[in-house]
């Protein structure tokens, strides 16, 4: 036997042995993810049990090295335990802006301090953090950001204002773009800084959104202390790092690719066949060409890891699995929209559970906005993949 | 999962792109309809052809091929694709290699697979009737006659028919049976007439008016055809959808640069971002199209329960995209575009004709449909 047929075999005996059965039932709710951190109520024991199974192990993080609470598995090992937990249906142990974003940044610009201090608790789910990147006027034109950090010696003074901080209200820790140097070009001057969002003068407001729930913030700075020793990278040059943590951003949105039941089966259980074809033969149609474009893309995101290297960024290809992931996933849900009729615009109530489908078909429309919008992508596209003039 | 080229496929892509660029580019086409070309092929660049391992690409070893396998018979094409390549690979060394090596006797395969892969024997497939690929509808038939049969029907699209030296026909020899057989075009009753296509390619229309053949003429077992003409056509659709993956990609490469030449309102257009938009998601569309054909040529080879499917979606994605690719690339270059000057038309066309075989978007995605139950 190979040593991964081995590590296979180990694996599937571990997460047999290991994982609640209830964390191998669909995700239904947004609460049935885990988040973790200081303030997290879990659903119910075995949340917390497999978040503690897999942070001890370190598979919350596959691929990190172990010294930084990571399992230091290989990519092969990695796929296979990817592989193992799909088998079974296994939920993600740990949803986690840390994981998906602030991590891959640290391991590669943090200080050794810095990795030590932050990244095992991430992979514990022990500290929850959250993106300060936007601001009123900085949405996509992001280097434009105004928040001010002024240097008091040993720390900096920041002031100013976040917005669309997903999370805010529930997070630990922030990590933050702020502006140490104005002189210059936009892009230069500014820094890369992590705080506690317990710090004095940091406050969160909820902002509703057109689903009725309130996953986002706006963020006031207001005289916040912050010490140097939490500013990640080089001084001034925090948005390649910003810029950097991009791309992971993007490669997970893009991937929405959850255990979801095939929207032809959720289309055929609500309006019905006739002669073994979907009762609606124009619905039938789009059905099939999005369950084609969403196979072709997930053999997408396929071949683009399996080209890169272990941990490393896609670089802007990470734009083209966005763009095209997010807007699929729009498709998938106005698609879902058809099928419900009217069933699906019922918004309140037992029968719909609250109306489910439409808020979660809301929700997609922030897909393509939020990390960098569609256009935004495509611009990305233009530029550093076609290099086309201007772009 | 080998999405990822591997080192020896991605050699072969290379020394196949080599040589199609060298031995036949588009102006190679060109040279073929400007010239009336009898056969519409080069006869030497298919020798040459057969040289490089490619007409021998499926063929087993034990019979003069090289055995390589569908994925490397996908990036030849490819590489033929983005050159609008004229040869008889797909209808020689695809379907009808496909056909014998799956279902003919030692007799056949040790006849005909050695001249298949040395390119002395071209061979075609006509299984198609009418307008449309659908094999459902076939109506030739094949009646039991003596220790043979009798064939009648016309036949449609037979790629390459007119210089066919054999022809691999599908005929009903029962209600829902197909049978193949091997033919020769000078048969009595069998009329072949060349079909000049839109993208200076060739096909015939063959009819069969009583044609009678002895029953060694079979391919494999009489009215167990249906799974063979599957496989076959499979295989022709993974290699097609690799084709037009070439051409599509091509013809993108094309209007990009197009883009960084062309210059109006004293700039380059490719600085408009309503093009640049366009182009990127071509761009995306192209490396979803990729992925489809990787993942059908490495399923066909792998023999798996749903290469079907997988060949289905594929050829159903590879369709639309490489028509996008073909049609934005005509709009993006203006008015000249629409001259024959410029490569950009001879792409629109050959992408038209290449999606339409065996089995158009609207054709797979309704199968795919079947395959899933819905
Ligand atoms: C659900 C959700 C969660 C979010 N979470 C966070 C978070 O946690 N942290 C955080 O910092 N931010 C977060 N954001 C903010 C998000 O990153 C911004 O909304 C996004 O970058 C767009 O900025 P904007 O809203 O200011 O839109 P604008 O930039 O004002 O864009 C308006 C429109 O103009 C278009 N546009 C702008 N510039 C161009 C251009 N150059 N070319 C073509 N079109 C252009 C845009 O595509 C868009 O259609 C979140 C957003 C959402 C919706």
């Amino acid at each position: 036997m190979s040593d991964l047929e081995q590590f296979q075999k180990e694996t599937r005996a571990w997460l047999t042995e290991n994982c609640p059965v209830e964390m191998c039932e669909p995700i239904e709710h947004e609460d049935d993810a885990c988040w973790g951190g200081r303030n997290f109520t879990f659903k119910n024991e075995a949340q917390k049990l497999w978040l503690e199974r897999m942070g001890a192990k370190g598979w919350t993080v596959p691929t990190w090295p172990k010294a930084y609470g990571g399992g230091g598995l290989s990519k092969a090992e990695a796929k296979i335990l990817a592989k193992e937990m799909k088998r079974i249906k296994a939920r993600s142990p740990l949803s986690s802006f840390g994981i998906w974003m602030l991590g891959p940044a640290l391991l590669k610009f943090g200080s050794e301090v810095q990795k030590l201090e932050h990244l095992p608790k991430i992979a514990l789910g022990e500290i929850r953090w959250c993106q300060g990147y936007s601001e009123p006027n900085a949405g996509s034109d992001l280097a434009s950001l105004a928040t001010n950090a002024e240097d008091k010696g040993d720390h900096w003074i920041v002031n100013g204002q976040k917005v669309w901080t997903s999370y805010a209200d529930k997070a630990d820790w922030i990590f933050c773009l702020v502006r140490t140097d104005n002189s210059g070009k936009k892009h230069h001057g500014i820094s890369f800084v992590l705080f506690d969002m317990q710090t004095p003068g940091v406050t969160t407001r909820p902002i509703k959104l057109i689903s009725g729930r309130s996953p986002f913030c706006e963020t006031f700075f207001d005289d916040v202390k912050v010490p140097k020793e939490n500013l990640v990278g080089e001084l001034h040059k925090g948005w390649s790092i910003a810029k950097y943590l991009l791309t992971h951003e993007r490669e997970m949105i893009g991937d929405q690719n959850g255990i979801t039941r095939p929207m032809h089966e959720i289309a055929a259980g609500m309006i019905g066949l006739e002669d073994n074809k979907l009762a609606d033969s124009i619905l039938r149609a789009k059905i099939l060409q999005t369950e084609v474009d969403e196979w072709a893309f997930n053999q997408t995101m396929a071949r683009k890891l399996g080209e890169a290297k272990a941990g490393a960024s896609l670089g802007a290809d990470s734009s083209m699995l966005k763009y095209y992931g997010t807007e699929l996933n729009k498709r998938r849900f106005e698609l879902m929209m058809d099928s419900a009729g009217y069933e699906g615009l019922e918004w309140e109530g037992e029968r719909s559970d609250d109306g489910r489908l439409a808020r979660s078909w809301l929700r997609t429309k922030a897909n393509s906005i939020e990390g960098g919008t569609s256009e935004v992508q495509l611009n990305i596209i233009s530029k550093h993949i076609l290099q086309l003039p201007g772009a | 999962m080998a999405l990822v080229l591997n080192e020896d496929e991605q050699l072969l892509s290379e020394s196949a792109s080599g040589f199609f660029n060298e031995k036949s580019p588009v102006a190679a086409l060109r040279k073929l309809r400007d010239e009336r070309s009898e056969d519409g092929i080069d006869r030497s660049l298919w020798r040459e052809m057969a040289v490089m391992g490619f007409a021998g690409v499926v063929i087993p070893e034990d019979h003069g091929g090289v055995d390589m396998g569908y994925m490397a018979a996908g990036l030849v094409a490819v590489e033929m694709g983005k050159n609008l390549t004229a040869s008889p690979f797909l209808s020689s060394a695809i379907l009808a290699a496909t056909a014998i090596k799956t279902a003919g006797s030692d007799v056949q395969k040790s006849d005909w697979l050695p001249k298949l892969a040395s390119g002395e024997t071209i061979m075609a497939l006509a299984v198609d009737e009418g307008r449309k690929h659908n094999p459902r509808l076939m109506e030739t038939t094949a009646v039991r006659s003596g220790n043979g049969f009798t064939l009648s029907g016309e036949k449609s699209m037979v790629l390459d028919g007119h210089i066919a030296d054999q022809l691999i026909v599908a005929a009903k020899t029962a209600d829902d049976k197909i049978t193949l057989f091997l033919i020769d075009p000078k048969s009595k009753g069998l009329t072949c007439e060349r079909t000049v296509m839109v993208d200076s390619r060739n096909a015939a229309r063959v009819s069969f008016d009583d044609v009678t053949v002895t029953a060694d003429a079979v391919i494999g077992e009489v009215d167990e055809g249906d799974d063979v003409l599957e496989a076959v056509l499979n295989a022709g659709r993974a290699v097609v959808s690799a084709e037009l993956l070439g051409a599509g990609t091509q013809a993108f490469n094309l209007t990009t640069n197009y883009l960084k030449e062309r210059k109006q309102f004293g700039e380059e257009i490719g600085r408009f971002q309503a093009l640049q938009h366009r182009a990127s998601h071509l761009y995306c569309e192209l490396e979803l199209a990729r992925s489809a054909v990787l993942a059908a040529l490495t399923a066909l080879d792998a023999g798996v329960d749903d290469a079907p499917l997988t060949v289905a979606m594929a050829k159903a994605k590879l369709g639309s995209v490489a028509k996008l690719a073909g049609l934005e690339g005509v709009q993006m270059f203006g008015g000249v575009g629409m001259t024959d000057e410029y490569d950009i038309g001879l792409f629109l066309k050959r992408i038209r004709a290449a999606q339409e075989l065996f089995g158009d978007e609207n054709y797979h995605l309704d199968q795919v449909g079947r395959m899933k139950g819905y």
